[in-house]
């Protein structure tokens, strides 16, 4: 990361790029975090501030992808240059993504909320985004430090989400049977756990371009998708 | 007065005799060489000798500069001069995280503590990239656009694990261009909070249950089943064993709540796993043999050491091994191996019973509070449900993962990845 360019303003510039998808991937971090908790503790106040975050990436995503355009404009970068800067504009987009994911779970607090639920909906739902922060934080920090080493693990880790989210869907389902007063609140819920499903997608993706910056090649392809809930059909009876 | 110029004046012809005596070869010699020169060029003697009365004067006063040289050397070695002491070496000594960085917001330099805490980080990185949070953000930029006071901040961090920082920068000195961060740990009060909090919720939905189950069984004791000696004997039974539970849930909620609570260090311990599984083993043999299960062990012929608590790896193993025994008693057998890849890889630790085994849609959840895969089972082997809540908590704490594999019907295992050695 440290050459020295022959003008330092191309550094500053760069550093200056950077440093926004750093504030950038703190924003969508807190705001994943602060939808999650909004809905466990049925906060309203809490998820209308989420929803009104969300204008604040928008901006920034315009923002370094406008500020990218003109650096390529400008300096005509090559090779590792070129690639630190489109994986700018990339990864903004992603984290961008997980802003609206973010926003759209915040926007289902009240409908969740409006009914007080048993605490046994929402533990699997907070062990599911713990999940999916550690993974985005474990991506950004790679991206802070420019090494490839954890991004391996990265994708384990996705694996591991992914069969939550399996095992949750499948437990929503069955509160849904249970008791069809359940299905307003466990339908939302499916759907926060999707979207906190495709929050740990989007931080794949982050790791795949912060790989792609730092070594200049791609990650090897990816295996078959783990997800298996679009084959989980609701038990027609007992199972013994 | 008298003594003193009786002490001095033999010290000073003695410190006059030792310089001269110290090059006296050297002195000579040139004495010789400047009269004969002297004589040669028609002199009579009188030039060379001034000369060498300068010489020898020289050589008696020369030598005291060097021996008060020597002197100041040593003085600085008995007390370093403050003035020129290197900030690395006061901000390695610091045992708070701490960063040094420059005007780019690049970092310079982090101490050891801030490796612990934080992982390691080259410098150069720069630190509005790895501490994202915005309030974190926009606190090193108002630093860096130059506000002499010092300010600070509030970090908080949820992943991994829970920490709040308060944190708190000052340039270096004037006109560095240099900057400290410094972190304060503040997690503490903030767990104890929310352990209350936790403990209270734990604690009163998993209580509530048993204790409903007991008060019932009072109310029939004194009521219909008033003159029943049999029905009482059972009841009185049911009451015991539920009693038993809430006072072990009790037990298993405080051993959770205290690990929560202890502070957040890397542990520095070198603990050779061989012997703490043998440990295991033996302590929990009486569990295998109720069980009917025997416990085999694969371990390597070197030692296995890795970083962590002895107390804590203890109470990591036996809770596996115990719920190997408990729930793959089926199998008859438990196999505790372990792996050391070399270095550089993960250590692992795998325990693996040939039990019924666990269906693939609960893996992703059995470590979760109060998740059980099977209530009755559960509650028959006196489970609390709280087990492998306390050992991912505790692999957490070492940097360390758990992976489960298991298939219905053939077994499960448990294996513990401890990260290679720093």
């Amino acid at each position: 990361m440290q050459s020295q360019h022959i003008m330092r303003s191309f550094d500053e510039e760069l550093r200056l790029l950077t440093n926004q998808i750093g504030g950038m991937g703190g924003y969508a971090e807190r705001m994943v975090e602060q939808a999650v908790a909004a809905l466990v503790s049925g906060d309203a106040a809490l998820a209308k501030k989420v929803i009104e975050d969300d204008a604040f990436l928008d901006e920034k995503e315009r923002e370094i992808g406008e500020k990218a355009v003109v650096i390529i404009a400008k300096r005509q970068p090559m090779a590792a240059d070129l690639r630190e800067i489109v994986g700018a504009i990339r990864i903004s987009g992603d984290l961008e993504r997980i802003g609206d994911l973010g926003k759209n779970i915040a926007k289902r607090v009240v409908a969740v909320t409006e009914a007080r639920q048993p605490t046994r909906l929402f533990r699997g739902l907070s062990a599911l985004s713990d999940l999916a922060l550690t993974q985005l934080k474990e991506v950004l920090d790679a991206y802070a430090s420019h090494s490839a080493d954890k991004i391996s693990f990265v994708r384990d880790r996705d694996e591991e989400i992914d069969a939550m989210y399996t095992s949750l869907f499948r437990e929503l389902l069955t509160y849904m049977m249970e008791d069809p007063r359940n299905i307003t609140a466990c339908t939302h819920l499916v759907f926060c756990a999707k979207n906190i499903e495709r929050i740990g997608d989007h931080a794949t993706n982050i790791a795949e371009t912060v790989y792609h910056i730092v070594t200049g090649t791609v990650l090897p392809p990816e295996r078959p998708k783990e997800d298996k809930s679009h084959k989980v059909v609701a038990p027609t009876q007992q199972e013994n | 007065m008298e003594d003193d110029d009786n002490g001095s004046s033999p010290g000073w012809l003695k410190a006059v005799m030792r310089r001269l005596g110290r090059n006296w070869q050297v002195l000579a010699a040139a004495s010789a060489a400047l009269l004969a020169l002297d004589l040669h060029l028609g002199g009579n003697g009188l030039a060379a000798a001034g000369a060498v009365a300068f010489v020898l004067a020289v050589a008696v006063l020369f030598p005291g500069k060097r021996g008060e040289h020597v002197a100041m050397q040593r003085s600085e070695g008995l007390a370093p001069d403050i003035d020129t002491l290197p900030a690395i070496h006061l901000a390695a000594a610091v045992q708070d995280p701490l960063y040094i960085f420059n005007r780019g917001g690049e970092v310079v330099y982090a101490n050891a503590a801030a490796a612990a805490a934080f992982g390691p980080i080259a410098p150069g990185v720069s630190l509005q990239l790895k501490f994202r949070a915005p309030e974190m953000h926009d606190f090193i930029a108002r630093v860096l656009a130059g506000g002499d006071e010092p300010s600070a901040t509030d970090y908080a961090e949820r992943v991994p694990i829970e920490r709040v920082y308060r944190v708190s920068a000052m340039p270096i000195g004037e006109g560095t261009g240099l900057f400290v961060l410094l972190f304060k740990d503040q997690s503490e009060a903030r767990r104890i909070d929310r352990m209350r909090a936790d403990f209270i919720a734990n604690a009163s939905h998993e209580l509530r249950t048993p204790l409903a189950s007991v008060a019932g069984f009072i109310e029939t004791l004194r009521g219909p089943a008033r003159d029943d000696p049999k029905a009482r004997e059972n009841f009185l039974q049911i009451m015991q064993n539920q009693t038993a539970r809430m006072a072990r849930l009790i037990d298993d909620l405080l051993s959770l709540s205290r690990l929560e609570i202890r502070p957040y260090v890397t542990p520095s311990e070198k603990v050779d796993m061989r012997l703490l599984l043998k440990g295991v083993g033996d302590s929990l043999a009486h569990l295998a043999r109720e069980s009917g299960v025997t416990i085999a062990f694969e371990l390597p012929e070197t030692p296995l050491e890795v970083a962590g608590d002895r107390d804590e790896l203890v109470q990591v193993f036996e809770n596996l091994v115990e719920n190997a025994c408990k729930y793959g008693s089926a199998g008859g057998r438990v196999v505790i191996s372990a792996e050391d890849a070399g270095p550089g890889a993960e250590k692992t630790v795998t325990v693996t019973d040939f039990g019924p085994g666990i269906a693939e849609e609960h893996i992703p959840r059995i470590t979760e509070r109060f998740y059980r895969v099977d209530v009755e089972t559960s509650r028959a082997q006196k489970g609390t449900g709280l087990g492998l809540s306390i050992v991912k908590h505790i692999l957490t704490r070492h940097g360390a993962r758990l992976s489960i594999k298991s298939r219905v019907g053939e077994g499960s295992s448990f294996t513990v990845h401890f990260p290679p050695a720093r």
